[in-house]
């Protein structure tokens, strides 16, 4: 067997590939779940904390600065692993794929958050001014007028952190979800074929390539007329 | 006579150990235009940002048509409908058209249903001529047609009086002239102004009154013949000159 053919055979073994296909297209379904509820909860709880923050009301701006601080300097892995081990040492414990969910969420809203906050404070304060000058109250000019200019503004780089968060849902192979590298890891052992390995980077392509398209069109969609 | 519309009386402002209006009264006479000019750093823009309260003043007291807009109980979101302002850099609503920066007060404050409030909105605008561009975003019309979108902006909720804050300062030359021509048609139509500006042109031309303001203070006022021509004070005097000296 010459070197070349060792190398498909151990990448691209058609018969191992047949038969963990079907466990690696659960995973991805897995993981689009996942990455879903990870995107929705995190992005959410981000721009909550940012709208929060623009209040100036300063005690609770602390404690936004300490927790997002906190989620931006922790390892995603760390997080995960605290909560899923960490946890039931507090008597609560929960599945992985919540300790995941959770831990990814956390991380997401602590990006998503600095990063909508920097878009809030990069709108210039005449828009501020007009908007209030003609009778629009705090909220009515942060929603009408401010957000609007602040979400177009970090369309490209809350992508791109949304994206590399969402891609962190491979970790939560580490606390037995079995997602695509979950599912593919455990192809390889009980083959001893790393094919499935193979199935499952392509899985993510499959997956994360539409996305990033869809983040350059919404760049593209969402940029006004200048 | 009618009574004044705008009544100011012993402003204040500090800006931390910064004095910067020390004790100023402003009465402003319903239909009146009354120009405010002097130095950079005399405080005359924030006479005027004290008018509708962008900025809080630290003493003193303001009355715009009958409101104490100092007063706690005051609905000052109510009260700046009466209050038109125009800025130096236009501060146009970069997402929406010019019909959607006039329209949005009208809808969101004043509670319009979306075909009325651009109705108004479209009546606005082509009052400043530019019933054309309601269409356009603020990125794709000149300074000049920007900042009468902005004039549109403040007109269409029908204010008692109008705040002008250096509304030519960031033009080129040659777009001036369209903005002032705006002002001209709002004062003829019955507007009451307050303009802070160094178009000594249109000053000469359409205030009643010219306030000269230095050091946070009310150095001289009188019709713009009076000020412009024999002012009284040394410093109305040098500074006129030198604006005089700029503009030859």
């Amino acid at each position: 067997m010459s070197n070349w053919d060792r190398f498909l055979d151990s990448f691209f073994n058609a018969r191992v590939a047949a038969e963990y296909l079907p466990k690696v297209i659960e995973g991805f379904w897995l993981t689009i779940l996942l990455a879903g509820c990870i995107i929705l909860t995190g992005l959410a709880a981000g721009l909550a904390l940012a709208v929060l923050r623009s209040l100036g009301i300063r005690p609770l701006n602390w404690l936004i600065i300490f927790v997002v601080d906190l989620f931006r300097a922790l390892p995603p892995l760390v997080v995960i692993v605290l909560l899923y081990f960490g946890l039931p040492a507090a008597g609560l414990s929960m599945s992985g794929f919540a300790a995941a969910w959770l831990s990814l969420s956390l991380v997401l809203m602590a990006f998503a958050e600095e990063i909508v906050w920097a878009g809030i404070t990069a709108v210039p304060r005449g828009q501020w001014e007009a908007a209030r000058s003609t009778g629009l109250g705090f909220a009515q000019t942060l929603g009408w007028v401010v957000l609007p200019q602040a979400l177009r503004m970090v369309v490209p780089p809350l992508t791109n952190r949304t994206i590399a968060i969402t891609k962190g849902t491979a970790l939560a192979s580490v606390v037995a979800v079995q997602e695509i590298l979950g599912a593919a890891q455990a192809g390889v052992s009980f083959s001893f074929n790393p094919t499935p390995l193979t199935l499952g980077a392509l899985a993510y392509l499959v997956l994360f390539l539409p996305v990033v398209i869809l983040g350059r069109w919404v760049e593209a969609r969402f940029a006004w007329k200048r | 006579m009618p009574g004044p519309i705008l009544e100011a009386r012993g402003l204040h402002k500090h800006f931390g150990h910064l004095h910067v209006l020390k004790g100023v009264d402003l009465l402003v006479q319903e239909r009146e235009l009354v120009f405010v000019i002097g130095p950079s750093g005399s405080g005359k823009s924030t006479l005027l940002r004290c008018l509708n309260r962008l900025e809080e003043p630290s003493a003193g007291s303001i009355t715009v048509d009958g409101i104490d807009l100092l007063d706690r109980r005051t609905d000052i979101n109510k009260a700046r409908q009466r209050i038109g302002m125009v800025f130096q850099s236009f501060n146009l609503y970069p997402h929406m058209t010019a019909l959607g920066n006039v329209a949005l007060a009208l809808r969101k404050v004043q509670g319009r249903g979306r075909a009325e409030a651009e109705a108004r909105a479209r009546e606005a605008l082509d009052r400043v001529h530019l019933a054309d561009r309601a269409g356009h975003y603020p990125g794709q019309l000149s300074g000049g047609q920007q900042q009468r979108v902005a004039i549109a902006r403040a007109i269409a909720l029908e204010p008692r009086v109008m705040l002008f804050d250096e509304p030519t300062s960031a033009l080129d030359p040659e777009l001036v002239g369209g903005v002032l021509a705006a002002m001209r048609e709002l004062r003829e139509s019955g507007m009451t102004m307050v303009v802070v500006s160094h178009e000594m042109g249109f000053a000469r031309a359409a205030a009643d009154r010219v306030i000269f303001m230095d050091g946070g203070r009310i150095v001289e006022q009188g019709p713009p013949a009076a000020i412009f021509g024999a002012p009284q004070e040394e410093r109305t005097r040098a500074f006129i000159g030198q604006i005089e000296r700029n503009h030859a």
